[in-house]
């Protein structure tokens, strides 16, 4: 019993060494962030629609990592020190990506080095101008202008404008407890565009509301928004 | 003592000088006795019929009632896209998520081209062997091609264009000629192409015979020819309005010019059934009850409307889509039933016999509830493929009536139910334990019973013992059948600008289904036709695949959720939304004061608690994802465009 007794210390004694080792990496913990951003202005897009893919070479297989932008356009990924190349696929986003001239989409080089913030600069077709949401006697009611920035050939209609409300901080077509829609036909003046919508009984009761203007470009399946607002009544 | 030691050494030297006497070479060539050569496969036609079997077993369905791969139970491969609500809990996830990955529908790339890859294999030995007849020779090769060319135009509906390989690889001795067995994406029309020419190449091969169903017939080959084409036809017409969904390099997307070549190409297959030159095919139409005629078509194995299934056998292989769908209250083994139920969206495409579209009245002009007497009066004079596809409340499934209803509705119209099936409670100012709640549900939340108020009908099986674990099920899954064909060749005259003769094949469809009435040449519309196959073919594995190639998938699946309004109205409009399944619970009226009104029915559209997803179908998933590990390994292949 005696002699049992000391192996088992043994064994113990052994596995704590051996337990001890390290492992063969740490985590990794460069945190890198940014903003999809047209000159300095953030573009708004839908949660978990806009994704990214992150290459990093020289170790054998090349396949992406990547994830998508959240609603404010800002994206974060943590990874170990070194170089990347990031790049947003072909069709994705309410926005042109730089191409190269073989009509793939162009990377940005990232050089790692502990934490950094790259924002990536982007041409949206669209943006939303001086979004205003107002709250009154049970109906939200928006305006916005409409500034048309690709104008060349690569140039999209507006297929329609939504306004989408909801209890939570996600406001878009997924998210929403009423929208919308205003027609591109219905539209006489980009400049001067106006929504409304009445605010549904909420359980439980709240005195406030999240609000976002999208805008749905015809051919493009992403929606540029106008900045979230919190708008209490 | 020493005599026996004489015997036994003059035996021992016998026996050692006689094997001795064999030549070295001999002596080490032993037949193996535990598997056969390629050599004596290929010199008996059973046994070559054995490894077709193998072949013809793992051909890829989408949709199948043993299911695939990567849906694992056959139910699971018909529930989704909001035509159906899955009533099991562990599926809940289908009605919960808010889209589908990239890879959605996906073939693993490994499966597909080990399976490629075997039939090249078997097409080469079998045209290398000297010891087969010709006659059999020739048929086993023509359906090794049908089978290669039926996997090609798998791929090619989910993934568009893929590598062409039509001969076996070898591994070449140095890994730096790697590249020499690395392919390129075929382009999409490449691989319709492919499908054409092979079938119109081995159609006069295989038998003209209605009796071959479960083996490549000839009637197979033109019907695949006329879906390949038709698939074709429409990626290049409809793919013009979503140039998006194209790569530069024609691996996806069909250029716009070739539409009207493949549209006739599908007409030409189809009139090439329908003259009968391939066999004598037709409607299955046996007169009595047009709903359970239509029901029959896929129990009956010798219907003259099938042309291809995959067959099933007793003491071989059978399914269990009988014991996962059978009502619950007629269920042959406890507690296994009632996941597939269809969805009131679907339900209220049937049609009125006037060929006129209105959703189920459950309500009427000023908002009040209708009352109706029986059960199933509500569905009255509609579409018979309805009942026959469906099992509606008070159904009948062998022989029995199914008990479907949610619970009693007071006088003032509150709801007086119970959340356990076949609940006993004494209703409000009685004292005697009633039942309150059908036995069959529905109930939110509670699995293997209907949560949609609809059962499936389509395939269910009446025979005795089908629904039990261990029996199975032998119905068959029919992969084509005239029907299709006739549907096939309406879409093509319609798009060739000859809706006269469109309507002339729809018709025949309609008229089975009790639709006497003819639609005229004006009108059949776009609309139309998007909305017979989606009747007729429903439950069949058409409705992702016809919803790509129309470009409609992302419109009719659009990431809005699906209101009441959304359910009842815009009925047979192709591209109008459906991204949650709704269901219909009926409710007996409970007020004896009244009794013009105690005891009937009323209606109430609802949609089930545990849709809370709705369907996003995006453009990155009109082609499934090729995975990063097989591009990785296979630098020549591009990426999917908007992935």
């Amino acid at each position: 019993m005696k002699m049992s007794y000391k192996y088992f210390l043994g064994v113990l004694a052994l596995a704590s060494a051996v337990a001890c080792k390290k492992d063969n990496y740490s985590a990794p913990s460069s945190l890198l962030t940014g903003h999809l951003i047209y000159n300095s202005d953030t573009i708004q897009v839908e949660r978990n629609q806009v994704p990214f893919q992150i290459y990093q070479y020289g170790f054998g297989k090349v396949a992406p990592i990547g994830s998508t932008f959240a609603q404010d356009g800002s994206y974060s990924q943590v990874l170990f020190n070194g170089t990347y190349k990031i790049i947003i696929p072909n069709g994705q986003g309410p926005f042109l990506w730089k191409q190269t001239a073989a009509g793939n989409p162009d990377t940005v080089t990232v050089d790692l080095k502990g934490n950094q913030t790259v924002n990536l600069q982007v041409t949206p077709y669209y943006m939303i101008r001086s979004a205003s949401i107002t709250v009154s006697g049970g109906t939200a009611s928006a305006t916005c202008k409409l500034e048309k920035i690709i104008t060349d050939a690569n140039a999209k209609n507006v297929e329609r404008v939504s306004l989408y409300i909801n209890k939570s901080q996600f406001a878009s077509g997924g998210d929403n407890i009423a929208k919308v829609d205003l027609a591109a036909a219905n539209i006489t003046d980009i400049n001067n565009i106006s929504l409304s919508v009445a605010v549904p009984s909420m359980t439980p009761t709240q005195n406030y509301i999240y609000a976002r203007v999208g805008l749905k470009i015809a051919g493009l399946e992403d929606m540029i928004f106008s900045p979230l607002q919190k708008i209490s009544f | 003592m020493k005599k026996i030691l004489s015997i036994t050494t003059i035996t021992t030297a016998l026996v050692l000088g006689l094997a001795g006497c064999k030549k070295d070479s001999e002596f080490l060539d032993v037949k193996p006795t535990t598997f056969l050569t390629t050599d004596q496969v290929f010199s008996d036609p059973n046994l070559v019929l054995t490894v077709l079997a193998d072949l013809y077993n793992r051909q890829e369905d989408f949709a199948s009632l043993d299911g695939n791969s990567l849906d694992g139970a056959g139910w699971r491969t018909f529930a989704d896209f909001s035509e159906s609500f899955p009533s099991e809990n562990g599926s809940s996830f289908l009605v919960q998520r808010t889209g589908w990955g990239y890879g959605q529908w996906g073939i693993d790339w490994g499966t597909a081209f080990t399976y490629i890859r075997e039939v090249n294999l078997f097409l080469e030995r079998d045209s290398a062997s000297t010891q087969l007849a010709d006659a059999d020779k020739k048929r086993f090769y023509a359906e090794g091609r049908f089978l290669r060319a039926m996997y090609y135009f798998e791929l090619a509906k989910r993934y568009g264009g893929v590598p062409l390989i039509t001969h076996s690889l070898t591994l070449p001795g140095n890994t730096k000629d790697i590249g020499s067995i690395q392919f390129p994406r075929a382009k999409e029309s490449d691989i319709y192409d492919f499908v054409i020419s092979e079938a119109e190449a081995i159609k006069s091969d295989l038998p003209a015979d209605p009796a071959t169903k479960s083996r490549a017939s000839r009637a197979a080959a033109v019907a695949m020819e006329c879906r390949a084409a038709l698939y074709a036809a429409s990626i290049a017409k409809y793919g013009a309005t979503t140039p998006a969904v194209s790569l530069p390099g024609g691996e996806v997307g069909i250029d716009a010019s070739k539409a009207n070549g493949y549209y006739t190409k599908a007409l030409n297959a189809a009139k090439e059934i329908i003259a009968g030159t391939d066999g004598n095919y037709g409607l299955y139409n046996n007169g009595g009850n047009l709903s359970d005629n239509y029901a029959n078509l896929f129990l009956d194995k010798a219907s003259i409307e099938t042309i291809y299934f995959e067959d099933f056998k007793t003491g071989g292989k059978t399914h269990g889509f009988t014991t996962n769908d059978q009502p619950y209250s007629l269920s042959d083994e406890g507690g296994d039933a009632g996941r597939l139920d269809p969805s009131l969206n679907l339900v209220e495409q049937y049609e009125k016999l006037d060929n006129s579209f209105a959703p189920l009245a459950t309500v009427d002009g000023s908002n009040k509830p209708v009352y109706y007497t029986n059960l199933q009066d509500i569905f009255a004079g509609r579409d018979a493929r309805l009942a026959g596809t469906v099992l509606l409340p008070d159904g009948l499934f062998k022989g029995k009536k199914v008990d479907i209803w949610a619970g009693y509705v007071l006088a003032d119209g509150t709801l007086f139910s119970s959340d356990e099936a076949g609940h006993t409670k004494a209703l409000p100012g009685t004292t005697t334990p009633v039942q309150v709640v059908g036995i069959d549900g529905p109930v939110n939340g509670l699995e293997l019973r209907t949560q949609t108020g609809f059962y499936i009908r389509k395939y269910l099986d009446p025979t005795t013992g089908s629904g039990r674990r261990g029996q199975g099920s032998t119905v068959a899954f029919i992969r084509y059948r005239y029907a299709e064909v006739l549907l096939n060749a309406a879409e093509a005259s319609f798009e060739l600008g000859h809706p006269d003769d469109a309507a002339t094949y729809m018709n025949q469809v309609r008229a089975r289904a009790g639709l006497t009435t003819p639609l005229a040449a004006g009108d059949i519309t776009f609309d139309r036709i998007v909305h017979e196959r989606r009747i007729e073919l429903a439950f069949e594995g058409h409705i992702l695949f016809d919803m790509k190639r129309w470009r409609l998938a992302h419109q009719v699946w659009d990431g809005a959720p699906t209101t009441l309004a959304d359910v009842k109205s815009n009925l047979g409009v192709a591209d109008a939304h459906s991204t949650q399944p709704w269901g219909l619970w009926p409710y007996k009226v409970y007020n004896p004061a009244d009794p013009t009104t105690n005891g009937k029915w009323i209606f109430k559209e609802t949609l089930p608690a545990l849709a809370t997803g709705y369907n996003k179908f995006l453009f990155g998933n009109y082609y499934s994802q090729i995975s990063d590990n097989v591009i990785a390994a296979n630098p020549k292949l591009v990426r999917q465009p908007n992935q």
